[in-house]
């Protein structure tokens, strides 16, 4: 028989990370993070004439980046503009005072948004540019406001935001889109419906989702451009559940259940044939795969040995191994499982005492870390920076969408107006 | 809480019919001897014919509470522990029921939907929910039902019969529901 680790959970060098939980609820997602304070660049939007919108959304989304100390102020000091300043136009050392390191400064120009990026240290604009932005009232505007966003993050900290981005998630049956700040929730399946599942493509381009009816339930993929649905090919029958794209967009992955049990098959959507089984359960349940970024490999959901764990395949079914090591008999149910963008770590939840929590396993030497440890917190999804993950949890009194940094704990929850589960966090969405 | 309404409902039919009480042959209510029918009816009616026809009437009620009954068995749902799909010993004679009635009924055929509490993961409670049917379709093609008659779907935790969140509703949630998809009509009750 199988021999199981004994796993030590690494559970949160808390103060630090509680620390930085801006958000004010009671009890946070504590993180084991060697976060130290300071680390995080001070960062300032500045105020100027025009351009409120687009100020207030470039400076929550590099907030929400978790990767600056934003620094706030309402009006510009005196003296910080005109003929006493420095190089860039500006008064470097007055900003340098209130602590910030870098500074944002947005302007009209013809044909967009001046933006520019002062380094305060060095006094000097360390980058500009030109964009085109649409008018605040037109469709598409605060997509490019985010996208604008990420820019600028990729100039301060390196490594480009995950602002210009969605979720789907499940409500009262139906599938919706929301953005990444909260803005524009929009329905996508039909109320009255029992939908689930949904799953972004890769290209953002459609989405997959379980269309439950009578107990049984196709995997139905679906164009936002079109509005064209198409049922995955080998999920026309019985209950279909769990879908997830391979990375090259044209291989889909779903679980079907049978009589026999529950079992991952993929087919291919873009010639819309071949599906082909890849695990065989003989009545245990195999589901929600979800494939490692160079689409090699599938981690998925098992109750080979009892409850449901982690576990991981090659993407033809071979080489099934078990991932998360778990006590057995000790370690509760393990679901959900989401490879993470870098292909590192998987992100999942397992029970602890009967709740829900988020656990990451590295995948080269499969180390488990515990990662929330209050209330339910489950059906974790990755955003394309590698370091946010979205999550349900019902820390605010019913189900909603929250989103931790995993670098330093820090937790926001994104409105949604329903009790909100199964969220799927979008890659980066192109124009 | 549908089975048990439609026991105490099959119940409530029984103890009207029956009048609770010692005769079990006729209700009061209905005058036998008719020793003067009233107005309308002057002509000296044969005697026996108007008792052919109440025998016959009592004889259609009864069998139609008979299957009533049946039909409340095959309808009687089954319950599972958390996160198991094992028939529980409990339950295995209401399943024994339903494969009797199932032999004597041919033409039945059931749909068996299994269902799970709301504490596991939302996915994972479809799987869960679909070996719990599978469990009860299996149980009963061990007990010599055609495989072909019994159909198995899954709600996971999207159909919760009880709302709420403690340990007794949880537990009435664990569940697998049985439908008669066909031939329910006139059930004959198993010998």
């Amino acid at each position: 028989m199988r021999r199981f680790l004994v796993l030590l959970f690494c559970l949160a060098a808390a103060p630090a990370a509680a620390a930085q939980d801006t958000t004010g609820f009671r009890e946070g997602v504590r993180l084991g993070v060697e976060y130290q304070p300071g680390v995080r660049p001070g960062l300032i939007v500045l105020p100027g004439p025009g351009l409120d919108s687009l100020r207030a959304i470039v400076r929550r989304d590099l907030d929400y980046s978790d990767r600056f100390e934003m620094i706030t102020v309402s009006v510009a000091p005196e003296g910080t503009s005109g003929s006493s300043a420095g190089d860039g136009g500006l008064s470097y050392g007055i900003y340098k005072t209130m602590g910030a390191e870098m500074a944002v400064e947005l302007s009209e120009a013809s044909g967009g948004v001046s933006v520019r990026l002062h380094d305060l240290n060095l006094s000097r604009v360390r980058n500009q540019q030109v964009v085109p932005l649409p008018a605040p009232a037109e469709a598409g505007y605060r997509m490019e406001a985010h996208r604008l966003a990420d820019e600028i993050t990729r100039w301060a900290s390196g490594t480009v935001g995950a602002a210009a981005t969605r979720f789907l998630f499940v409500a009262d049956g139906r599938i919706y889109r929301i953005d990444s700040d909260g803005a524009d929730v929009t329905p996508l399946t039909p109320a009255g419906g029992t939908a689930l599942s949904p799953v972004w493509s890769p290209d953002g381009q459609r989405f997959a989702y379980t269309r439950l009816e009578s107990g049984r339930g196709a995997v139905v993929v679906h164009s936002f451009a079109t509005g064209a649905k198409q049922t995955a090919p080998g999920s026309q029958t019985a209950l279909n559940i769990t879908p997830a794209f391979a990375p090259d967009g044209r291989t889909l992955a779903f679980a079907h259940s049978s009589e026999s049990g529950t079992d991952i098959f993929t087919s291919n959507v873009a010639e819309n044939c071949c599906a082909q089984r890849l695990t065989v359960g003989r009545y245990a349940d195999n589901l929600s795969p979800t494939f490692s970024p160079d689409g090699r490999r599938i981690a998925f959901v098992s109750t080979r040995a009892g409850p449901p764990q982690i576990y991981a395949m090659a993407a033809d079914g071979t080489d099934q191994e078990l991932l998360a090591p778990f006590d057995y008999g000790a370690t509760g149910s393990s679901n959900a499982p989401e490879w993470s963008p870098d292909g590192a770590r998987v992100v999942f939840h397992r029970e602890v005492s009967r709740s829900p929590q988020l656990f990451l396993v590295e995948v080269a030497g499969q180390r488990v870390r515990q990662l929330s440890s209050a209330g339910r917190n489950e059906d974790p999804t990755w955003a394309p920076d590698g370091r946010h993950v979205a999550f349900i949890s019902d820390r605010s009194g019913r189900r909603q969408i929250w989103i931790v940094d995993i670098e330093t704990g820090r937790v926001r929850q994104l409105q949604t107006p329903n009790a909100a589960r199964l969220p799927s966090w979008s890659r980066r969405l192109a124009r | 809480m549908r089975a048990s309404s439609l026991i105490l409902l099959t119940a409530a039919v029984f103890a009207a019919a029956c009048g609770g009480s010692p005769p079990p042959e006729e209700p009061a209510p209905e005058p036998t001897p008719a020793p003067a029918p009233p107005p309308p009816e002057p002509s000296q009616r044969d005697d026996s014919a108007e008792r052919e026809r109440l025998e016959r009437e009592r004889m259609e009620r009864e069998a139609a509470e008979r299957a009533r009954a049946v039909t409340a068995d095959l309808a009687t749902m089954i319950n599972f522990e958390y996160d198991q799909a094992t028939i529980r010993e409990a339950d295995q004679g209401t399943l024994d029921r339903k494969a009797s009635i199932l032999a004597a009924n041919p033409e039945v055929r059931l749909r068996v939907s299994g269902h799970a509490d709301e504490r596991g993961s939302d996915e994972y409670n479809l799987a869960l929910g679909n070996r719990r049917a599978a469990a009860a379709k299996r149980y009963l093609e061990s007990k010599g039902v055609e495989s072909s008659r019994i159909e198995v779907v899954s709600y996971g935790e999207e159909r919760a019969l009880n709302p709420g969140t403690d340990e007794s509703a949880f537990a009435q949630n664990r569940r697998d529901e049985f439908e008669v998809t066909a031939g329910g009509d006139n059930l004959a009750a198993p010998q």
